[in-house]
């Protein structure tokens, strides 16, 4: 599995902060930053890619 | 659809605080897109299913832009509201993303999870304040008000001190039934926050970092943000709490599965906040262009409501829907909204409650109305539900 985040369409919302915080934080904007680009714990990445709410984050493999 | 289907009205009210309004129920289930009518008599479509709510809530083609003609209004309030320079909940990208990502960094799930002591401290206060005073109390004056009232405060930099005025003009500005007085309130609340913010001495806060930054923005922009952040960060968590008591008070066995397993609290609240879908009326927009969905049409300029009380409820998604449910894994609820509009403050109201309702089932446990449910005044079908007063008793 491969992470990725768009920072661009970011909304900081937080969901992947809050629902795989291993794999996901916000910085000192609030946007999305990829902690964990191949994470163990592929469940909850694919949690934090279905909340997001702008696309921001996504999963492939 | 036949052509004997009329259109039945958008938005209606509720009957019990919690529950969808029962004409929603016998909407037809089987269209992706239902035909409802304006209080202006206007057409708009009702969106009934989760699935499509999510993929139109995300798709940029639909407009949150209230300026545009067509624009579907709820109410007189609604409307003349509708041609004023909107906060940035009522704009497009790339404005919306302008206005909103100077507030994102008070609002991460690390600066929300550091507040934990504070909010832990005021909710203890209104508790002790209440326990001592009574029974019985006012949940929603005594407690479920002041306490997100008082979060907002700090955070925000606005002196709580003020809260009756703000608590007020709220409440006018939300509830009034004339749109005078609704958008009266909101100007004295825009003067109230532009003075606050135009006062070296006062700033603090998220209000005092914007506006003492080096590139500060424009301050109509900033009150406009300002004010939907004061209003929206206590009306909205304030009801929850209230309603949650109510709806955990009709299910005891919920109730009580909570006293037994305090663990269970976030997992209960993503619960609640689909139950109870208070913002059922956020989910408003207007077509910029054709889009497709689920095999029909919505127009270039055609109106869209989404309602969070059915697509929260949709069977297809969540099992049981009409089943109250705290075991449940419910946190993809679109009680937030969906898109780049999704709740900005929905980590400090998830805190918030989590904190709340832990709280009063820990220290109140004999926590009971006192009137009957049915009795309690219902709101209209056009703000936040909730109830505008919650009595309640609680010992032998």
């Amino acid at each position: 599995m491969r992470v990725t985040a768009d920072r661009t369409v970011c909304v900081g919302a937080g969901l992947c902060a809050l629902s795989a915080p291993e794999v996901f934080d916000q910085d000192d904007d609030g946007l999305v930053t990829v902690l964990l680009p191949a994470p163990a714990d592929e469940d909850a990445a694919r949690t934090a890619a279905n909340l997001c709410p702008s696309g921001a984050v996504r999963v492939t493999g | 659809m036949t052509d004997t289907f009329t259109p039945p009205p958008y938005p209606q009210a509720r009957t019990c605080p919690y529950d969808p309004p029962p004409g929603y129920r016998t909407l037809p289930r089987d269209e992706p897109l239902v035909r409802v009518t304006l209080y202006d008599g206007r057409a708009a479509w009702l969106v009934p299913h989760y699935d499509d709510a999510r993929k139109l809530l995300a798709d940029p083609r639909l407009s949150s832009d209230r300026r545009r003609d067509g624009f579907p209004a709820l109410s007189r309030r609604f409307e003349a509201f509708r041609l004023r320079p909107p906060a940035f909940i009522g704009l497009d990208p790339p404005d919306h993303g302008a206005r909103r990502r100077p507030l994102i960094p008070d609002f991460t799930v690390r600066r929300v999870a550091g507040m934990r002591a504070e909010i832990e401290a005021i909710v203890a206060e209104f508790l002790d304040r209440m326990l001592a005073a009574g029974p019985p109390a006012d949940l929603v004056e005594d407690f479920a008000l002041p306490v997100p009232s008082m979060v907002i405060c700090r955070l925000l930099g606005v002196p709580y001190d003020d809260h009756a005025f703000f608590q007020d003009a709220s409440r006018r500005l939300l509830r009034s039934d004339d749109p005078d007085v609704s958008v009266a309130a909101r100007d004295e609340l825009a003067a109230y926050l532009r003075a606050l913010i135009e006062d070296p001495e006062r700033r603090a806060g998220l209000l005092g970092r914007l506006a003492a930054a080096d590139d500060p923005p424009d301050t109509d922009d900033l009150v406009s943000s300002a004010i939907l952040l004061l209003v929206a960060g206590h009306e909205t968590t304030a009801s929850m709490i209230a309603l949650s008591v109510i709806a955990l008070l009709d299910h005891p066995d919920q109730m009580a599965a909570l006293r037994d397993d305090p663990d269970l609290m976030p997992a209960a609240v993503e619960e609640l906040l689909r139950y109870l879908s208070i913002a059922d009326i956020a989910g408003i927009r207007i077509a910029r262009e054709d889009i497709e969905i689920g095999g029909r049409t919505i127009r270039a300029g055609e109106g869209v409501v989404i309602p969070n009380s059915l697509v929260n409820r949709d069977g297809d998604v969540f099992a049981d829907p009409d089943v109250l449910d705290v075991h449940r894994s419910a946190r993809h609820h679109l009680a937030f909204g969906y898109g780049v509009h999704q709740c900005l403050g929905q980590n400090l109201a998830r805190l918030e409650l989590q904190i709340a309702l832990s709280a009063l089932i820990r220290r109140v446990p004999t926590l009971r109305l006192e009137v009957p449910r049915d009795e309690l005044p219902q709101r209209g079908p056009t703000t936040i539900q909730g109830v505008n007063a919650l009595p309640i008793t609680w010992g032998a």
